[in-house]
This record gives C-alpha cells, structure tokens and sequence, in this order.
C-alpha cells in the first residue's frame, strides 16, 4: 500500500475522532494529532486500534507513544505493511 | 425542563401524553427471547433516532443510554430555560451552575454489552477508551457538565428509585445555601434487561398483562400485579429567584421545600420495605420545610407503583397530613402511564407534578378503575380522566425506594405577582 493511500485511509480514521473534521481539510503529514486536530488525549489508544482493524496490523504499546503527527502513523504502519 | 419518557420526548409531547393518559408500556420483544416472566417495559421511542440530532458521532460515542437520556433531557431543559448550547470549542465555564443528575444502577448497557464480554475473551487492550467514562457512577453528571460547560458543582447522586426526588432536593439546598446560581437537577436509568432481570427474579414486576401492555401498569388497582420496568430521563433547571427574575427566565413553578429520609429498615421497614414511621417523617418534614399547613396540598403525585404496597402508602399519605379520606387531596400516579422509570422515575414525575401546575390540570392515574378495595373511600380522589383544576396551587410529590429511602418535594404554582424581591 503506498504512503498516499494510507495517508487518506487515516484521514478517514481521525474523521471519527476529532472535534471538528473542517481540521482535517488542510492535514498534511506534519499535523500534529493532539495539537492540530484536537483529537481528546484518550482516544488515542481508540486511534490505534482502529487503525490495527483497518490496516491488520498490530501497534505495540511502545511504538503507539511515537506517534505525534500523522506523518508517524503513517510511517509506522508502511514498515508493518512492509 | 426538558423529559425523555416512554410516552413522550420533549415536555410539549409529554404534556399532551399526560392529558391523553397515554401509555408508553410495549411488548419487548427481546425479554420475551430472554424467558423473563414479564415481557413488557416502558422504552424512550424512538430514540437513536432523536440523539443523532442533538450530538455529533463522535460525541455519540461515549454516550450509552442512561447517559444519552440524560444528555438531551439536559439540552432541552437548558434551551427551554432561555440557555444556549455553548461552542465546545468556546473556553467560556459557567461557574455559577452545576448539575446533580443521578441513576438508580446506571450504564449497564456498556458493562453487560462490552465490558464483561470483552475482559472475559482477555481483550482488555482492545476495549478502547470510552468505558470508564460510561460507567462511572457520575457519567451522567460528567456529560452534562462538559455538554453545557458547568463549573459548579458536578455529581450524580444514588438513593434507588428515590434518586430523581434526591437530586432536586440537594440541587435545591445546593441554591439555598448560596453556593449556586442555578442546577441542573434529575435522574436517568437506561432500559438494559440486565436492569429489570434482577427485579423479575425478586417476582416484583408485572407478569400478568403481557398481552396488553398499555393495561398493565396499574397503580391503586386491585388487579395491580407488580411494576412495569420503564426507562428515561428528565432533568429541570432549578434557579435562584432573585437570577431567575433578574433575567427574566420563565417560571415554571417553585419548589417550597422538601425532604429526604431513611427508615433504618426497622419497624416494619427493610431492604425492599418502607418503614411507615419514615415515609410519615419525610412527608411532614417536606410539609414543614415548606413552611405550609398540609390542608394547602391540592394533590398528591405519589409513588403509586401498582404493588400491594400502594393502599400502604395512600393510608400513609393520610395519617401524615391528618386528613381524612374526604378532605384527601386529588391523588395520581404518573407510573400508570410510563412504568417505573427507577432512577428516572423522581424526576420524570417532577416535569409531570410542574407541568400540571403551570398549565392547570390533573392527568388521569389510569388503569385503576378497579380501585383497590382498601382504598375504596378515595375512590373522588383518584381522576380517571383528565382533569381542569384551575384552582390548583400546590402539589406534593414523593419517592420511596430500596434501602427504605425516603423522598418529598413540594411544588407550588409560581404567579409573578406574589413577590417582588
């Protein structure tokens, strides 16, 4: 799957979880998920496991507290997807 | 003040479920599946259609039914109260406003439907964030307090089916005391079989009118069989007179005073059982606090579950307010046409007891034409159909529940001329 597409699939992802998806229209890779986008700090772990369900992968404990911006989501889960 | 009943959602419908006497107890499908001896229930109609209009997806998230009742009784009762619902993006905190809105047991959707599930698979890591805040026993409170932006203080109270009355009462001490402009006060409680199987199994619900629901919650009847599980919310916003006239808000009704009290579950009282000693105390302290002589009380909202209790509790009403059958106020109950709404039920009643008042009428305590014989001497007091009342001033309400918890509001009919501070 190419960084694209997996860009856009988190897109879609941090649309159920943000406050006001209109954040997300100008989301580039260096948008931060907590800052930018003002996603509530606890549904972070609700971030990953949908992401887990969407990509079939599994995001371990230590490798979710990496993740800032989107840009970290998505390269995390190209290296799982190989 | 804003409702969400089995018969009716927003206080214009309910209003007009009231005067109609209509029933929102349905045949529930699922019990049946269950082998559950009652098969009935009183359920919000409707509802995950209604929600999706007040809240966003992702607020709807965290918000199972006890909480989601709530939340939209709390939005209507703020709109009606001449509030808006503030941006959530907006930084502004009303401090002068908090919120006490209570459950009889709570989310026990949430704890039956993921919770248990899930750590019994070992899937805890996959449960994800929104449990503890939907099963917290202030969930309801915490969502109506971000939902609204309250800084006052913020809390659900529990006292069983006394919980809704309880919940005003505190709200209206919280106002006394100074310590508040304004409170949101009420109960909710989510219609989860996980809630009712417990109260079947004790053989306290009605098993006897599964084929025809609408007959079956039947309070004073002499065929009375057991209460029929309901489920709602309702919430009012009690105010300062001195802000309330101030800002010019509209005055539903005032509440004179009110009490709460336990029985110790002795002198004939227990767990299940009230002690007649308490609910006499509560009712006269209520009367006291008022500072009324009980012969003002137009009408009684009672209890009234359709249990072999109820010929106790209108005798109970008699001796504390020592009347007799003939000078006995009008009586009703409201459980007749919604069921038991259990940690709602206070509250529900309350938006029943002020609606009544402001707009002058008595709604009919139906399914009790057979009114049970020990109580045969009341039978004027009982209106079968809808009533005009346009003398009605005063009305008494009371809650009693498990624990042998007692509860007694007194609302009176507010007429902007009578004060002028």
């Amino acid at each position: 799957m190419d960084e694209q597409t997996i860009f856009n699939k988190m897109l879609e992802i941090l649309r159920l979880y943000t406050k006001d998806p209109n954040l997300l229209n100008k989301a580039t890779k260096d948008t931060h998920i907590l800052n930018d986008l003002k996603v509530n700090s606890a549904r972070l772990v609700d971030v990953i496991i949908k992401c887990e369900d969407t990509f079939g992968i599994t995001v371990e404990d230590d490798e979710a507290d990496k993740i800032g911006t989107i840009g970290d989501a998505v390269a995390i889960i190209k290296t799982k997807l190989g | 003040m804003g409702v969400v009943a089995p018969n009716a959602h927003g206080i214009n419908n309910f209003e007009e479920a009231l005067r109609e006497g209509r029933s929102g107890i349905r045949f529930i499908p699922e019990l049946k599946e269950l082998n559950f001896a009652c098969l009935i229930g009183g359920v919000p109609q409707d509802f995950e259609n209604v929600r999706k209009t007040y809240f966003d997806d992702e607020t709807l998230m965290s918000m199972n039914d006890n909480i989601g009742y709530a939340a939209v009784s709390a939005v209507d009762a703020w709109r009606d109260a001449g509030f808006s619902v503030p941006d959530p993006h907006d930084d502004y905190v009303d401090w002068d406003t908090g919120v006490i809105v209570g459950s009889g047991i709570g989310g026990m959707d949430t704890i039956t439907n993921i919770l248990v599930p899930m750590v019994t698979q070992g899937k805890v890591r996959r449960m994800g964030s929104r449990i503890v805040e939907q099963v917290m026993n202030s969930a309801t409170s915490a969502s109506i307090a971000g939902l609204l932006a309250l800084g006052n203080q913020a809390t659900s109270n529990s006292s069983a089916c006394s919980t809704g009355n309880e919940a005003i009462i505190d709200a209206m001490w919280r106002i006394r005391m100074g310590l508040a402009k304004r409170m949101l006060a009420g109960g909710s409680e989510g219609p989860s079989p996980f809630i009712w199987a417990g109260f079947d199994a004790m053989r306290v619900i009605c098993r006897k009118f599964n084929e025809q629901p609408e007959a079956a919650s039947r309070p004073m009847s002499a065929t009375a069989s057991g209460f029929v599980p309901g489920s709602g919310a309702a919430v009012l916003v009690l105010e300062d007179l001195e802000s309330a006239l101030e800002r010019g808000a509209k005055i539903y009704a005032e509440i004179l005073g009110g009490a709460v009290n336990c029985g110790g579950h002795r002198m004939g009282g227990s767990i299940t059982a009230p002690n007649p000693e308490g609910v006499k105390r509560c009712i006269r302290a209520a009367v006291s606090d008022a500072g009324i002589a009980p012969a003002e009380i137009d009408a009684i909202n009672g209890h009234l579950t359709a249990t072999f209790a109820d010929p106790y509790e209108v005798k109970n009403w008699a001796t504390a307010l020592e009347c007799s059958p003939k000078d006995f106020p009008y009586i009703n109950s409201t459980k007749s046409l919604v069921g038991h709404c259990l940690g709602a039920t206070g509250a529900i009643e309350s938006v029943a007891v002020v609606l009544q008042l402001y707009k002058k009428f008595l709604h009919p305590s139906i399914n009790c034409e057979d009114l049970h014989p020990e109580i045969a001497e009341f039978e004027n007091k009982v209106p079968h159909k809808c009533l005009d009342y346009p003398e009605l001033r005063t009305i008494a309400k009371a809650g009693f529940g498990f624990g042998d918890v007692n509860s007694c509001l007194i609302f009176k009919t507010w007429n902007n001329n009578q004060r002028s501070y």
